[in-house]
C-alpha cells in the first residue's frame, strides 16, 4: 500500500511498529502504520487518548526505538542512521510537546532554554547563539529582552507554548512535530497559537505533523488527515473531503462527538458508550469493531487494509461509508 | 430569583496575594431551578471555579467572601462546617477537572462510593454495596461488580470521571457542579459524559451548573448561560436568545476563537488578542475594553453595569452592544 502524495515527500513512514513491554505484557502502541508527508504539507494526525500518536511522533524522530519498519527523512532512513549522521539529520527535524508548561526545565532561564537545542548542536559562537535566540524570540511574539533572564513560572500556558515552539524553531528545522500543541490551553489562546504556528510555517517554510484529539483543531490547520485507532490507521484524505465525506466508521463517530456552538444542532445521542479495548489484547481483525455499528463476522477475522476509497482519500475498513 | 433553588446574590470573593487584593469573583448575581441547567463560560483565570468554590463554600482560608449564597431556603455563608458537611454529601455535589481531586488514590471505588452512601443515608452494608453497582451501571461502567475492587489508578481517565460522577450522584443531590468535567478529556469521552450528565438530571430534576471555556459544550445541553470576564458575569440569557443575538462583545469574541468545521484549512483564526487583565489591578472602565474591537468613549473610563436587552431574562454590560441582526 503506498499511499503516495509526491514524487519526494519529505518524511516517508514504512510499515512502522512500535511495542510497549509491561509487565512482561506487549502494548501494542503502533501497528504497521505507513504516512508519506509532502514538502510544505501539514498532516494531522487525530485519534483517542492512548492510541498511539505520540509514540508514534517519537519513534519518527528516533526518541523510541521501532520494532520494525523504516523512517525516511529526505530519502535517508533515520532508523538506521547512528552516531554523528543521525545527529546531522535530527537537527532538521524538532517536536513541540503536549504540555508546555512541564516541557520547559523551571530552573533555566528562558533564554537558556530556547539556546540549548543550539549549544547541543555544537554552535559555539555566544553572540550568534544570542542573535538566533533573539530572532525567535520574536518571531513567537515574545520580547527577548523582556523575557529572556526569567524563569517558566512566570508565564502562563500559552506564553510557555510560544517559548516551547521558538525553542523548536531555534536551529532552522524542516520539519515539525506538534504533540497536541494546544490541548492545555483555553479557547482564546488555542486560537492565537495556532495562528502563530501557521505564521512560522510560513515565514520558515515548514513541514508539519500535528497531532491533536480535537478534529475542528485539526481542520483548521491540516491539508490532509490521518486519523488513527488503537495503534493502527483507519483513514487518510484532504481535510476538506474527510469531513465532508468520511468513510470510515471511525472518523464519522469523531465528527458526530464535535460539540457545534448552536442551540438548535442537538447533540446526538449516538455516541456509543463503551471505551477503546486495551492495546494489550486489541481485537483481532478490525480493531475498531467492538464500538462499530457495522461491524459483521468478516471484521473479526480478516484486518482491513488502508485501500483508496476516492481519489486521494484512504480507509481501513471492510464496509466504508463511501 | 424567588422560588430557585440556589440564588448567589451579589458574592464577591477577595483573595489576599502578595501583590495586593485579588478580587476573584465580582458582584455575582445567578439563579438555578431545580431541574434546570445553567451554564459558566469564560476564559482560563476568570473565576469560574471561584464561583463554584464559593457557591459550595470550600473557598481557600485566606479567602473572604461576601454576599449570600441561598440554597433551598438557607444562606449557605452562615452555616456551620459541620451543617455544610453533611449538605455537601447529600444536597450538594461537585465534580471537578480533575476526577482524582475527588477521588481518593488509596482506596478502591467501592469503598468510596460505600462509604459516601452510608454517611449520608441510612443504609446497611449489602444496601450500599447494591446501590454502588448500580450506580456504576447508571454511569456506563461494563463489569460494575468487578470495579468495586478496584483502584482509581486502574481506570482511564474518561473512566475515572465516571466514578467521579457516580460518587457525586450517589446522594440524590439536588445541585450538582459541574466544573469543566471533561477538559481534560477526549471528544468522544467528552460527548459520552456531557450525555451521561444530561440523563441522569432530567431522570433526578437536579439543578445542574456546568462550567467550561467551550461555548459549543453549552450550546445544546444548558437552559441557561452566563459569561464570566474578569470575575463579573458580562451576559446572562436564556441559551437560545444569546446563541441567537449576543450583545456583548466578549461573547461573539468567545464564539469566534473557536475553530469551525465549515470553515476552509488554514483561515486565520479570529483570536481575541492579549490575556484579561491581571485581577490584582483592575481597571477603571470595562475590563474587556483592551481587547475589545468596539473600545470607545467611557469604555475606558466608566464600569458598564448589567442591563436588560429586549426580555429581562437576557442581561449584559457593555456600553456599544452589538447590534439587532449583527453577530451570531
Ligand atoms: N488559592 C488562590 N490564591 C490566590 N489567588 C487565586 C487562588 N485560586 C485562584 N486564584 C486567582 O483567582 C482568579 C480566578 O481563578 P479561578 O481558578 O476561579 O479561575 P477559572 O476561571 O476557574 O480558571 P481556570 O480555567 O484556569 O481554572 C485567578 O486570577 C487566579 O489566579
Ligand atoms: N513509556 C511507556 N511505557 C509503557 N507504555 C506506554 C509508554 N508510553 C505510552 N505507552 C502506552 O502506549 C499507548 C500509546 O500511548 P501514546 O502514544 O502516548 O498515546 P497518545 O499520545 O495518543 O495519547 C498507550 O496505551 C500508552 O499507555
Ligand atoms: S472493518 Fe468492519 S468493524 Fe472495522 S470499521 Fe469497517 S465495518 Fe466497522
Ligand atoms: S463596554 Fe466597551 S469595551 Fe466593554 S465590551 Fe462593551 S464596547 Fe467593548
Ligand atoms: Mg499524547
Ligand atoms: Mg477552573
Amino acid at each position: 500500500m503506498m499511499l503516495q502524495v509526491a514524487s519526494d515527500p519529505l518524511m516517508k513512514v514504512e510499515n512502522l511498529v512500535v511495542e510497549y513491554s509491561v509487565g512482561g505484557k506487549t502494548i501494542h502502541a503502533v501497528s504497521d502504520v505507513s504516512l508519506e508527508i509532502a514538502r510544505g504539507e501539514t498532516l494531522g494526525l487525530v485519534g483517542e487518548s492512548g492510541c498511539g500518536k505520540s509514540t508514534l511522533g517519537r519513534a519518527v524522530l528516533q526518541l523510541r526505538q521501532a520494532v520494525s519498519g523504516k523512517v525516511l527523512f529526505d530519502g535517508h532512513d533515520l532508523t538506521t542512521l547512528k552516531g554523528e549522521a543521525l545527529r546531522q539529520m535530527r537537527r532538521r527535524v524538532q517536536l513541540i510537546f503536549q504540555d508546555p508548561i512541564a516541557s520547559l526545565n523551571p530552573r533555566r532561564r528562558i533564554g537558556d532554554i530556547v539556546a540549548e537545542p543550539l549549544v547541543i548542536a555544537g554552535v559555539k559562537d555566544p553572540e550568534e547563539r544570542k542573535r538566533r535566540v533573539s530572532e525567535v524570540l520574536s518571531a513567537v511574539g515574545l520580547d527577548p529582552v523582556l523575557v529572556s533572564g526569567r524563569l517558566p513560572h512566570e508565564f502562563s500556558g500559552g506564553q510557555c507554548q510560544r517559548i516551547c515552539i521558538a525553542r523548536s524553531l531555534v536551529l532552522n528545522p524542516e520539519f515539525v512535530i506538534c504533540d497536541e500543541p494546544v490541548s492545555a490551553l483555553d479557547v482564546s489562546i488555542r486560537a492565537q497559537i495556532l495562528n502563530l504556528l501557521e505564521e512560522m510555517k510560513a515565514r520558515y517554510g515548514l513541514t508539519l505533523l500535528f497531532i491533536a484529539h480535537d478534529l475542528a483543531v485539526v481542520k483548521a490547520v491540516s491539508d490532509r488527515v490521518a486519523v488513527m485507532y488503537l495503534g493502527r490507521l483507519c483513514e487518510v484524505a484532504p481535510s476538506e473531503q474527510l469531513f465532508a465525506r468520511p468513510a470510515h466508521p471511525y472518523t464519522a463517530l469523531l465528527i458526530e462527538a464535535i460539540p457545534v456552538p448552536d442551540p438548535d444542532v442537538r447533540p446526538t445521542q449516538s455516541v456509543p458508550v463503551g471505551e477503546p479495548p486495551s492495546p494489550i489484547a486489541p481485537p483481532s481483525g478490525c480493531r475498531f469493531r467492538t464500538r462499530c455499528p457495522r461491524a459483521d463476522a468478516r471484521c473479526a477475522s480478516e484486518v482491513p487494509e488502508l485501500r483508496v476509497v476516492a481519489p486521494g482519500q484512504y480507509a481501513a475498513c471492510h464496509h466504508p461509508l463511501v | 430569583m424567588s422560588g430557585a433553588l440556589l440564588s448567589v446574590e451579589n458574592v464577591m470573593v477577595d483573595l489576599p496575594t502578595p501583590r495586593g487584593n485579588l478580587r476573584a469573583v465580582d458582584h455575582v448575581d445567578l439563579a438555578v431551578g431545580a431541574g434546570r441547567t445553567l451554564g459558566i463560560v469564560g476564559e482560563s483565570g476568570c473565576g469560574k471555579t471561584m464561583l463554584s468554590r464559593a457557591i459550595l463554600q470550600l473557598l481557600p482560608k485566606k479567602a473572604k467572601l461576601s454576599g449570600r449564597v441561598m440554597f433551598d431556603g438557607q444562606d449557605l455563608t452562615g452555616l456551620s462546617a459541620e451543617k455544610l458537611r453533611k449538605l455537601r454529601g447529600r444536597s450538594l455535589a461537585v465534580v471537578f477537572q480533575d476526577p482524582m481531586t475527588s477521588l481518593n488514590p488509596v482506596l478502591t471505588i467501592g469503598t468510596q462510593l460505600i462509604e459516601t452512601i452510608q454517611e449520608h443515608l441510612e443504609l446497611d452494608l449489602a444496601q450500599a454495596r447494591q446501590r454502588s453497582i448500580e450506580l456504576l451501571a447508571a454511569v456506563g461502567i461494563p463489569a460494575p461488580e468487578q470495579r468495586l475492587a478496584q483502584y482509581p489508578h486502574q481506570l482511564s481517565g474518561g473512566m475515572r470521571q465516571r466514578v467521579a460522577i457516580a460518587v457525586a450522584l450517589s446522594c440524590e443531590p439536588q445541585l450538582l457542579i459541574a466544573d469543566e468535567p471533561t477538559t481534560a478529556l477526549d471528544v468522544t469521552i467528552q460527548a459520552q459524559i456531557l450525555d451521561l450528565l444530561a440523563r441522569e438530571q432530567q431522570r433526578r430534576h437536579m439543578a445542574m451548573i456546568i462550567i467550561t471555556h467551550d461555548l459549543g459544550v453549552v450550546a445544546g445541553r444548558t437552559d441557561e448561560v452566563a459569561v464570566m470576564y474578569a470575575g463579573r458575569v458580562v451576559e446572562r440569557a436564556p441559551t437560545p436568545a444569546l446563541f441567537k443575538r449576543m450583545r456583548m462583545p466578549y461573547t461573539e469574541a468567545l464564539l469566534a476563537a473557536l475553530p469551525k468545521l465549515d470553515v476552509a484549512p488554514h483561515t486565520p483564526l479570529p483570536a481575541i488578542s492579549g490575556r484579561p487583565p491581571d485581577p490584582t489591578r483592575p481597571l477603571k472602565g470595562c475590563s474587556f475594553s483592551p481587547r475589545c474591537r468596539y473600545s470607545a468613549g467611557r469604555c475606558t473610563t466608566e464600569k458598564p453595569q448589567l442591563s436588560p436587552a429586549e426580555t429581562q431574562e437576557h442581561v449584559y454590560a457593555c456600553f456599544h452592544p452589538i447590534a439587532a441582526g449583527a453577530g451570531a
